[in-house]
């Protein structure tokens, strides 16, 4: 059972997908972090990036990452949208009233996209879907690696977003304290939909990222923004490092499990994870609440 | 604060009771006992949510346990249905005793007390859909056998009667809390609960209570819809679709009201029907209404119709007092 040959081809492939979990992650920690909501549309808003992302191949014979070229502006603009228009007006500035939008919003898109494609399953057909990279020890895929390689780009990015330019500043001055921020001049409503925009910028490219190797149906954004809950709460709410980590050692564990106890049952792995991190380490968690 | 009265529930309760004798048509019946269901596991949560404030996402927990514990004893084990029935709700309360302590004791609130519902609800929903005793894939069928003590009539009427007779229960439930000692520490850890600790409130101890009798209601709910469709699955029973309705209902109702739930439940799947008839049921859309009804109430209505009602009634008492001094000037 613990033989490598079986092992660490578990291990590297967990990795992979880790990383797009992390990426997924972190457009999640991120409006945490800003925001101090937890956005509970973020799966339904991959789902719809998903079949952006079918349809661009189906219908416009897009490649999945020159898709993603054009879904991460659109996404950005729709997430900002969403912020300013939608869940900010609504919710009234009360954390449970935004709990409440994020999950109408998610019921609102997940069953918008079940009445315009049905329930089916569907998948894309890339040349290169199949094609492998030979480590000698291991057989990856070549869009997971393709995948790996673009999250990490993708962070690298956003940390110098968030580090090298004004409105990097203003999100990070808002995140640590925001009558502060207000007071000095920033607008604060424009940086939170500035930052869900971001989060929902992520999803985008993880989408496309997820396609080529995945399936999409209008319910398979609930298999990631579990998994995504898991990883922020695992990494640190609001934690931009924390949510690639705790992406791969997800990635690792579910992996692993699979291996072990079979597909369905792997999940579970990934809960008892998640409700073991929020009931033992609440002081961490309601630390950042404080 | 002034809840509603007896005479009010009873007046209430009394007026739908009587349904079953002007009308035999199954559609007005089924309709009904639906929005009935609805309206008792909403009550369920509105207990916890209305007025201790903790929002839970996995209400299906306890739904779906009050129904597989009643399914699984009366098909495997050969027990009473009324009986299986009973230790449904009591499973449904053990398991929401046993969250809610895990839960409050670790401190959790607020969105993470969301998140650590719905992670539940979903490890439930896993397990009850590969383990052999929840029939795994396959669900439990429970056998025809139309007689009372098997909880089956050959009408809708009875099992009609029966979901109002548990969802006056309920309502007298949860009066009762609204006018305990206990309603009153509940409010006040929804209010402010470093305060209401501060004057030696035990708030975990009171969330704990506060989850397991929402917990007993919301199971009560699943059990009965055991006996009405004679069939449950994990996605039925655990799935997301009911934790939505649990919520759904008293927040378009009146969330942290008596008759919020019912008001909700009737009001929600009145639309729902509507939808379906403009529709011709596609699937999906009647989800999509319930979804922008559940934004537009906290944006628009945040007391939900109740709030609107109690509104209403106070311009009309304000209009009728000005109307004399208007005759005089």
């Amino acid at each position: 059972m613990l033989s490598p040959v079986i092992l660490v081809p578990a291990i590297l492939n967990g990795l992979l997908t880790g990383a797009v979990y992390g990426l997924i992650a972190l457009g999640l920690t991120l409006i945490y972090g800003v925001l101090h909501i937890i956005n509970f549309a973020h799966g339904a808003l991959l789902t719809a990036a998903m079949f952006a992302a079918f349809f661009a191949h189906r219908v416009l014979g897009l490649d999945p990452y020159v898709a993603a070229v054009m879904l991460t502006p659109l996404f950005f603009a729709l997430g900002y949208c969403l912020q300013r228009l939608v869940i900010g007006p609504a919710a009234h500035g009360e954390d449970r009233n935004v709990l409440l939008v994020t999950l109408g919003l998610a019921v609102v898109i997940e069953n918008l996209l079940l009445y315009a494609f049905g329930a089916d399953t569907r998948t894309v057909n890339l040349d290169y879907a199949f094609k492998v990279v030979d480590l000698g020890i291991a057989f990856l895929a070549v869009p997971r690696v393709v995948g790996f390689g673009v999250v990490l780009a993708v962070a690298l990015a956003l940390w110098l977003v968030l580090s090298l330019t004004d409105t990097g500043k203003a999100i990070r001055a808002v995140a640590k304290e925001k009558l502060g921020a207000e007071l000095s001049g920033i607008d604060v409503t424009h940086i939170y939909a500035i930052t869900f925009a971001l989060g929902t910028a992520c999803l985008a490219i993880a989408a496309c990222l997820l396609i080529p190797t995945y399936y999409v149906n209008p319910h398979i954004g609930n298999a990631f923004v579990l998994v995504a809950f898991t990883i922020v709460v695992l990494g640190g709410m609001g934690s931009v490092t924390g949510a690639l980590i705790g992406g791969f050692v997800i990635g690792v564990v579910e992996s692993l499990c699979g291996l072990y106890l079979g597909e369905s049952l792997g999940q579970i792995g990934i809960f008892v994870i998640f409700i073991l991190v929020l009931l033992l380490r609440p002081s961490g968690l309601l630390g950042e609440r404080a | 604060m002034s809840g509603p009265s007896l005479p009010h529930i009873v007046l209430v309760v009394a007026v739908l009771a009587t349904v079953p004798l002007l009308t035999v048509s199954p559609v007005v019946l089924n309709f009904l006992v639906v929005a009935l269901l609805i309206a008792l596991v909403g009550q369920g949560w509105n207990v916890l949510a209305g007025y201790g404030g903790q929002y839970s996402f996995g209400h299906a927990a306890f739904f779906g346990t009050g129904a597989y514990v009643s399914a699984i004893l009366q098909m495997r084990y050969g027990l009473n249905a009324w009986i299986a029935f009973a230790l449904g709700i009591a499973g449904g309360a053990s398991v929401g005793a046993a969250i809610g302590a895990l839960a409050f004791r670790c401190g959790l609130k607020g969105s993470y007390f969301a998140l650590v519902t719905l992670a539940f609800a979903e490890v439930l929903r896993i397990l009850a859909s590969v383990a052999p005793i929840t029939g795994a894939g396959v669900g439990i069928l429970i056998a025809l056998d139309l007689r009372p003590q098997a909880f089956q009539f050959q009408s809708r009427a009875p099992l009609y009667w029966i979901v109002l007779a548990l969802v006056a229960i309920a309502l007298l439930i949860v009066r009762l809390i609204e006018r305990s000692r206990f309603g009153a520490w509940l409010v006040a850890v929804r209010e402010n609960e470093d305060a209401a600790r501060a004057v030696g409130v035990d708030t975990a101890r009171v969330k704990i209570a506060a989850m397991t009798i929402s917990a007993a209601i919301t199971a009560a709910g699943g059990g009965f819809y055991a006996q009405y469709f004679l069939f449950i699955d994990s996605g039925i029973a655990y799935g997301p679709w009911i934790s939505i309705e649990a919520l759904l209902a008293p927040i378009v109702g009146g969330i942290g009201t008596v008759f919020g739930p019912l008001l909700g439940a009737l009001a929600v799947k009145t639309l729902g029907e509507i939808a379906k008839l403009v529709t011709g049921g596609a699937p999906g859309l009647d989800l999509v209404i319930y979804g922008s009804v559940l934004i537009l109430v906290v944006a628009f209505a945040p007391q939900g119709i109740a709030g609107l009602l109690t509104q209403l009634h106070s311009r009309l008492t304000r209009l009728r007092s000005s109307l004399p001094e208007r005759a005089r000037g």
